[in-house]
């Protein structure tokens, strides 16, 4: 029976084009829009992570509170004792400290004398080559000219700022900020090379140190203004992090402003409500899809009814009951429906696949953006991604051809003769 | 002013011309040098800090050098009128300071380099009428407001306690345009050097700082311990040149 139906499937095209088409295209988007959405906020995500505050973030209650403008007053002390228990406690999670910090830098001329002055937003981190920083920060892809600082008071600094400023790798400049304990620091450095993160935000002032040079500076030994945690799979778990966070603070609760406070990326970042959004459309998305195509499907299988009037009419008087009929229609749903979503998901992977490897470069649209993310959208297939358009791919058609094969259950056969020779 | 007249009326006495009184202040804070060695104790979140200075100021010059903390010693500050230059002896470099770093604070204290700037005669920068009359310290004392006469001033509008017959400064107020209140002086120690009346204990509150994480910290203490009016000064102090000798 099963062979019989799906026989019939395959060669009457006339009944299964149009919902096989309907299917597979409604799965292949479905599939595509998914791994697109991860990939997109993928990229938000962990942009914001790599640059701003990983996945995870300790920082000291009044840091926390300060938020951006925290200074390296409020930096936590004891780094290297917190980020090994954190290391312990957390093994999936791999940690390292930063120093955020403002300041300006003077330009001096042949005379050493002020021949500018500019604001930076200053980063120290481990520069080490072979550091987790070097993969984080991709060193190698944002270094523009000069090269990695090798020694020690050097720095890295905004491409953009480098040539308002006429600055060349080698150049002497001077860095002015506050110390830890609110005094001034004034540390002579030489611009070791030039960087561009592709991100308008940054690029307009940031300077990159590196952290044992700048703790030296600051007076801050083994200080850091945050500890930053990445998921050592490189994606965000969210609801791992909130379990992280809670745990962690659980053991740390002094009433002290400077006791150390681990927030997940929703809050560190305040993005917990994208967070929030993403996570509920995806299933927003698959909702409106199988209603939609449902509603597609069951129109077909109206028009389908009526096309096939006359052969309903025939195998009811021929002796078939019609919730035999009703049964038939639905296998051959199932099977337009199993073909349908086979040959959507293969397109809609295909097309996410092209994307995760090639991408979509949006630098263009973003020169004056403020917002972190990478300037090529990339599409990311996860396992969820093989099904997440098939089940409700195969569901929907069923659904379609179950509302509209009911008619088959008011089909009357008492005219029946009438009918053929009209 | 109602309360002044009244005043006027019940007690007999004529309140100062504010701008006269002004001119005294000015003379008595004035000489043609002054040499001073101070201490200024800023209270931080993380803790307290204690930095030595010995200054010397002769017209619009001003010349203050750190001796203390050791990491600050040899920090040198120059003072040109309106131009205003630091020398650190890490960096071996005279760097300008204008634009942004006007705004920023001195040391992590409640001072900023903008209020170094200020004009040191209060009477060739304001305008002043007596508003009020109080008592501070145990000392009757006479409520100055005062008007910037030039738009570029810092601080638009100032409120002065003055004590009137030692014409020295008791409390000040400073506030913005828009009369924010920016900036708040409370003098807790007064002494008379060759004869005139100098503010030996001072609490200098930045009230942007105060009113943000910072409401408990008390602001930043300057205690004089030493004061010499027209002392001799070294030869080409007042130059550039003298910040990296």
């Amino acid at each position: 029976m099963i062979k019989f139906i799906f026989r019939g499937v395959l060669r009457d095209r006339t009944r299964t084009l149009f919902p096989f088409l309907t299917v597979a295209i409604g799965v292949g988007l479905a599939v595509f829009l998914d791994a697109y959405l991860r990939g997109t906020t993928d990229s938000m995500f962990n942009t914001t992570a790599r640059l701003v505050c990983g996945h995870l973030m300790v920082t000291t209650s009044a840091g926390a509170h300060a938020g951006e403008y925290a200074t390296p007053e409020l930096a936590l002390l004891d780094v290297t004792p917190r980020q090994q228990e954190l290391e312990n406690s957390y093994p999936e999670v791999v940690w390292t400290p930063r120093i955020r910090f403002g300041g300006i830098i003077d330009i001096p001329d042949s005379t050493g004398m002020t021949r500018a002055q500019v604001p930076v937003s200053g980063m120290a981190v481990d520069l080490s080559p072979g550091g987790i920083e070097h993969k984080l920060l991709r060193l190698d892809r944002i270094l523009v000219r000069g090269k990695t600082p090798r020694n020690t008071k050097q720095i890295l600094l905004s491409e953009q700022l480098s040539q308002r400023l006429g600055l060349n790798p080698g150049d002497r400049l001077t860095l002015i900020t506050m110390t830890a304990d609110g005094g001034m620091a004034i540390a002579d450095f030489t611009l070791a090379g030039t960087i561009r993160f592709g991100i308008t935000a940054l690029d307009r002032s940031v300077l990159l140190d590196s952290i044992a040079d700048l703790r030296q500076t600051l007076g801050l030994p083994d200080g850091a203004t945050e500890i930053l945690g990445f998921f050592k799979n490189g994606v965000y778990n969210d609801r791992r992090a909130i379990n992280i966070s809670r745990h962690y603070n659980a053991r740390h609760t002094h009433p002290d402003e400077f006791s150390p406070l681990l927030r997940p990326l929703r809050e560190a970042s305040g993005m917990g409500q994208l967070i929030d959004i993403v996570a509920n459309a995806t299933g927003l998305i698959l909702t409106i899809f199988i209603i939609a195509m449902a509603v597609v499907l069951w129109n077909a299988g109206l028009i389908n009814s009526l096309r096939r009037y006359n052969e309903i009419g025939i195998r009811l008087a021929l002796g078939e009951s019609s919730r035999d009929i009703y049964l038939s229609l639905l296998a051959e749903a199932f099977f337009i429906g199993l073909l349908g979503s086979t040959a959507g998901t293969l397109l809609g992977l295909g097309a996410g696949f092209y994307m995760q490897r090639v991408g979509l470069n949006i630098s263009g649209m973003m020169r004056n953006a403020t917002v972190l993310i990478d300037d090529v959208l990339r599409a990311r297939i996860a396992p969820v991604t093989f099904f997440i358009g098939f089940i409700p791919g195969l569901f929907a058609t069923l659904l379609g051809n179950a509302i509209s094969g009911l008619a088959v259950f008011r089909r009357q056969t008492a005219q029946l003769t009438k009918e053929f020779s009209e | 002013m109602k309360k002044l007249l009244f005043l006027a009326l019940l007690t007999g006495i004529t309140p100062p011309d504010g701008n006269l009184l002004l001119e005294k202040i000015d003379k008595n804070i004035s000489g043609t040098t002054r040499r001073l060695v101070a201490e200024m104790r800023i209270v931080r979140k993380r803790g307290t800090r204690t930095l030595r200075v010995r200054s010397y100021v002769k017209g619009d010059s001003a010349f203050t050098e750190y001796l203390a903390p050791e990491r600050e010693k040899g920090t040198k500050l120059l003072k040109l009128g309106k131009d205003l230059w630091i020398y650190t002896p890490e960096s071996d470099r005279t760097i300008r300071i204008s634009g942004h770093m006007l705004r920023q604070s001195v040391s992590g204290s409640d001072l900023s380099y903008e209020d170094m700037l200020e004009e040191t005669r209060l009477k060739d920068a304001y305008t002043a009428s007596t508003i009020g009359a109080d008592s501070l310290n145990g000392r009757p004392v006479w409520v100055l407001e005062l008007t910037a006469r030039k738009p570029d001033i810092a601080y638009q509008k100032r409120r002065l306690w003055v004590d009137g017959e030692r014409h020295i400064v008791l409390k000040e107020e400073r506030y913005s345009r828009t009369g924010k209140l920016l900036k708040t002086t409370a003098v807790l120690e007064t002494k008379l050097f060759d004869g005139r009346w100098v503010a030996t204990r001072a609490t200098f509150r930045d009230m942007l700082r105060a009113n943000g994480e910072n409401e408990s910290l008390p602001g930043t203490e300057f205690t004089v311990e030493e004061v010499q009016f027209d002392a001799p000064t070294p030869p080409g102090l007042f130059s550039r040149s003298s910040l990296r000798r």
